[in-house]
């Protein structure tokens, strides 16, 4: 057993020594016997069976995980469900008579139709057979066609049931290699790579990795998505937050940066890394090139590891702003790439494809020695590989047709109807939310969320407190209970303190968005006539 | 210089070894990928009637196709056909509530250690020699690996004289024992657990207050006939009384192996027995943070666990493509068993199911020197210079774990039965004449 606890305790000196080549400050290496006692209730050892309580319950669960929240999936989505049920077992039994789901950012559960070239190849991968006689083949487009062919070729036995590599098949990690390079400007090596099932399980690793004790902290923005409030919480580590200015369109300030790492140091907070989303979640805000460099200045003069979430890279709708990359960002400035250590994650669940059910993406590591990515490889590893589909998903979205190419125009046309259609539904709900009173919304630069402000009257918010409720998850359920609207309160993403949001999704088709829009302002109307003060 | 084929016998991935995928299965999943061939008027002269009919049974159990996140805890129709699976398997019913799928078991297991282990003084019992998933996500918890050694002379049977002894001195160090793994087929040993083994260690789990979790796996992968798969819950509910409602167990299942070996498509589930709602909505939790299983990999385990009935279009084309296999698999396990046997210093157990090999290699006094001077554990200096000579890539036995000084080596099941003998004659040429360069001229001293 100690043999077990000491080589882990090699593990991670040997995870610190390294990122030390990037941190001027001291940091407090770990120890394998941590000096702080666990704080846990020792399980029962007698023997008896029944006589004890059963080694599993609420009393005796792993405590993180009852400090791991995931507010997407949370209370308000809990009731949708419920709702959902009772509509369907006893019809006419609420004030509307379906559901409209703007919590979560799942295009295709809402009539998103997926990319028929993507679809084309994923078929044929999976089904080869159908590439061995004309008739078959000519149900599918020649590049797909082609394509199919091309990555068959790349997977050795062309088996796609088989693993591959943990980082994912060679072939597809050079495609995505070209495609970043191609959006760049700037060379990009496959072995930086790893394809992982979606973007969440690569943020858990790399979190489980910086995190040695709640002394480590990493700095979030608030309000944030709250992927990473959770995995920080099972981690054990401690957010950190950093406010985004909702005057200044979600600014992000360096000198908000400076303050929330300073009062971190003061508390004996080991900040390791800082995540940026970009487009933001639930913001929606495209950072401005300029900012970025500061930032990128700031991990490295602060010696932290930065998480680039870029997952909604192709979510931006206003034409002054544009998507840039923290690894072009980085490699146009002074630096080279072994100065900082950056992850950059990228997902084949939102832009126009929005593939979330197959869970696939990719995280690029850049900047890290050759030990810190041999632990990454290994934590990977764990998992063998990520699933064969989502990899050749991910290559498709990193190398899509061009000019020239056969399915191009189609392509093309279902891309852009769809871009187009996103900005129009952020422009139409921002107008909408804005038009209500006492409600403020910034636009939604990008990614696929609005996130207004509302100022709830005293009325309001003492009917909250009487019901134990955060006022703005009162506001989330009285909105579903009277409309079968569901957002997420803002409180499941972080706020300002004393201040109000909710999240809602810009994803219902566009047929439907003016039914949303009328019900909400009717639902909101009335809410303010009730608690008006 | 002679270039080599590489053989990788070092993972259980059949399909990269040439196991061809079923046909049904790859062409259901071929129509939810694109479902504009289901609006074709001529889809029915491409796919059969029963493959296109379950491609829209799945589609409409979906949100959206594959490309919309299901629940967290998988789709709950296809939840539905995995509780009808075990019940006709077991005898009992099963509630598709506690069912979770995941994206493969691996994903399973490390969710549900993470619940388990709440810092280093939590130990779970884990046999040696083991799956390593097992001890390297105990040592990314911050947990404690408790061994329970299986008997190699007992065709690696499950001795709980040695589990009590291991729970006993665990304790007395000031562990907790939190739960219990068995593999069932094992791996790396094959073993299948009998009926009174089950009991034996569902009772000892009881006594001793721990969860059980039963990796089976390989429960499809069965080459021998007195000892059939049985489930933990099987045995669990048949015990009936106090035991059969309170005792923890939890079961994982996949479809990367048995005979659909579908690796790569990251599809699996764990079911839960008598784990309290509330920590169940706690497991529920941890799975949102990462949401669904991918939505094909769930599709393929609906496939797995409710395929092609007799009368079925595609059931005669889909039993002989499974018999093919199963068969194969069973002469492979007998022709690698017996291949070993022959080598001089070998001997293996039959490999009574799962995918792999684990023969003991008595290596002598002077290999061992030789490894040391190179710097290697022994076992890895053997499996080193058998790549070298031959291009047969397996895992040395100190990866599992192993008695000390017993040496070991994993290798699968899994080439082509037509190359079978070319391998095993490759690897007994090496391995008699790496035997014949070390041995002592006075014979092999047992260490």
């Amino acid at each position: 057993m100690r043999r077990f606890v000491a080589h882990s305790a090699r593990r991670r000196n040997n995870f610190t020594t390294c990122v030390l080549r990037y941190c001027t400050l001291p940091l407090r290496l770990w120890s394998s016997t941590s000096t702080s006692k666990p704080c846990y209730i020792s399980g029962s050892v007698a023997s008896g069976g029944s006589a004890s309580a059963p080694p599993l319950t609420l009393d005796t669960i792993n405590p993180k995980v009852l400090k791991c929240e995931y507010a997407v999936l949370g209370e308000t989505f809990i009731l949708a469900q419920r709702l959902q049920q009772e509509l369907k077992e006893n019809p006419g039994s609420h004030p509307f008579n379906e559901l409209l789901y703007c919590n979560i950012g799942n295009p295709h559960s809402l009539g998103q139709q997926p990319i028929t070239f993507f679809r084309e190849v994923l078929a044929l991968c999976d089904h080869p057979a159908l590439l061995d006689r004309a008739e078959t083949r000519g149900y599918f487009s020649a590049d797909a066609v082609e394509r199919a062919l091309q990555i068959l070729n790349q997977i050795p036995e062309r088996a796609t049931g088989a693993y591959s590599h943990t980082q994912g098949i060679k072939g597809l990690r050079d495609t995505i290699a070209s495609g970043i390079e191609a959006r760049d400007g700037y060379p990009a090596d496959p072995n930086d790579i790893f394809l992982i099932d979606g973007a969440s399980p690569a943020v858990h690793i790399i979190i489980q990795l910086l995190l040695r004790s709640e002394e480590d902290g990493i700095l979030c923005p608030i309000p944030q998505y709250p992927l990473y409030s959770g995995s920080i919480a099972l981690h054990g580590g401690s957010l950190v937050p950093y406010y985004l200015d909702e005057e200044t369109e979600w600014g992000l300030e360096i000198s908000e940066l400076k303050n929330q790492l300073e009062t971190a140091k003061s508390k004996g907070i080991t900040v390791r890394a800082l995540v940026v989303i970009n487009p933001g979640n639930p913001t929606g805000q495209v950072l401005a090139e300029s900012n970025q460099r500061e930032i990128v200045d700031f991990c490295k003069n602060e010696g932290l590891v930065l998480i680039a979430d870029e997952v909604y890279q192709e979510n931006v709708y206003v034409p002054d702003k544009k998507f840039h990359s923290f690894k072009k960002v980085s490699q146009s400035m002074k630096y080279g790439m072994e100065d900082i250590p950056l992850v950059s994650l990228q997902s084949i669940s939102k832009g126009y494809y929005g593939e979330c059910g197959r869970r696939g993406g990719y995280m690029e590591v850049t900047g890290f020695c050759s030990e810190i990515r041999e632990q990454i490889y290994k934590v990977a590893s764990l998992d063998t590989c990520s699933n064969i589909s989502g990899q050749i998903l991910a290559s498709l979205v990193m190398n899509p047709p061009k000019v020239g190419d056969d399915s191009y125009e189609s392509f093309s046309s279902e891309k852009e109807a769809i871009l187009s259609s996103l900005a129009r539904r952020a422009k139409t709900l921002e107008d909408a939310l804005n038009s209500l009173e006492g409600v403020t919304c910034n636009r939604a630069e990008g990614a696929m969320y609005l996130f207004p402000r509302i100022e709830l009257p005293k009325k309001a918010i003492e009917a909250a407190k009487a019901v134990n409720t955060a006022p703005d998850a009162f506001y989330a359920r009285c909105l579903l209970n009277a409309t079968g609207i569901v957002v997420i309160p803002g409180c499941g993403f972080g706020q300002v303190p004393g201040q109000w949001h909710f999240r809602c999704t810009i994803l219902p088709q566009e047929d439907k968005i003016p039914i949303v829009v009328s019900r909400l302002t009717e639902f909101h109307k009335a809410f303010m006539d009730e608690f008006r003060n | 210089m002679i270039l080599l084929q590489i053989i990788f016998t070092n993972v259980g991935n059949p399909h990269a070894l040439g196991q061809k995928p079923l046909t049904f299965p790859r062409q259901v999943v071929a129509l939810c990928q694109a479902p504009f061939l289901l609006d074709d008027p001529n889809v029915e002269l491409v796919f059969p009637a029963d493959a296109i009919a379950r491609a829209k049974h799945y589609l409409s159990l979906t949100s959206g196709g594959l490309g919309a996140y299901s629940d967290a805890h998988g789709i709950p129709g296809i939840r539905k056909e995995v509780s009808e699976f075990i019940e006709r398997r077991d005898g009992y019913p099963s509630d598709p509530e506690h069912i979770f799928l995941t994206g493969g078991a691996s994903i399973g297991v490390m969710q549900i250690l993470n619940c388990i282990i709440r810092g280093e003084l939590d130990g779970i019992l884990v046999p040696v020699p083991q799956y390593p998933l097992y001890s390297a996500t105990i040592s990314l918890l911050g947990g404690s690996l408790v061994p329970y050694y299986l008997e190699e002379t007992a065709n690696w049977g499950l001795d709980i004289v040695n589990l009590r002894q291991s729970v006993a001195q665990a304790r007395s160090q000031g562990i907790t024992v939190r739960a219990m793994v068995i593999i069932n087929p094992g791996n790396p040993t094959g073993q299948c657990l009998s009926e009174a083994n089950l009991k034996e260690v569902l009772q000892f789990c009881y006594q001793n207050n721990l969860v059980l979790l039963g990796d089976e796996v390989y429960q499809q992968n069965i080459y021998q006939d007195e000892r059939p798969f049985i489930s933990a819950r099987k045995v669990l509910m048949d015990m009936g009384g106090n035991i059969s409602k309170e005792l923890q167990l939890v079961s994982f299942h996949t479809v990367s192996k048995g005979y659909w070996g579908e690796c790569g498509q990251r599809g699996g589930y764990f079911e839960m027995t008598n784990i309290p709602p509330k920590t169940a909505e706690e497991i529920y939790k941890v799975t949102c943070t990462s949401h669904s299983p991918n939505v094909p990999g769930q599709i393929f385990l609906g496939l797995m666990v409710n395929p092609p009935k007799p009368g079925d279009i595609s059931y005669e084309r889909f039993v002989r493509e499974s018999k093919g296999i199963l068969e194969s698999l069973r002469r492979r396990a007998q022709i690698v068993t017996d291949g070993f046997n022959s080598c001089r210093n070998v001997i293996c157990n039959f490999t009574e199911g799962a995918m792999y090999s684990f023969p003991q290699i008595r290596l002598p006094p002077k290999a061992i020197e030789a490894a040391k001077n190179a710097g290697k554990v022994p076992d890895v200096f053997y499996c080193l210079k058998l790549l070298e000579a031959t291009g047969i890539s397996t895992v040395p036995g100190s990866g599992f774990g192993q008695k000390e000084g017993v040496f070991h080596l994993r290798t699968t099941i899994l080439p082509a039965e037509e190359d079978m003998p070319a391998i095993m004659a490759s690897f007994k040429k090496f391995n008699d004449d790496f035997m014949e360069q070390y041995e002592d001229y006075g014979g092999y001293l047992r260490m």
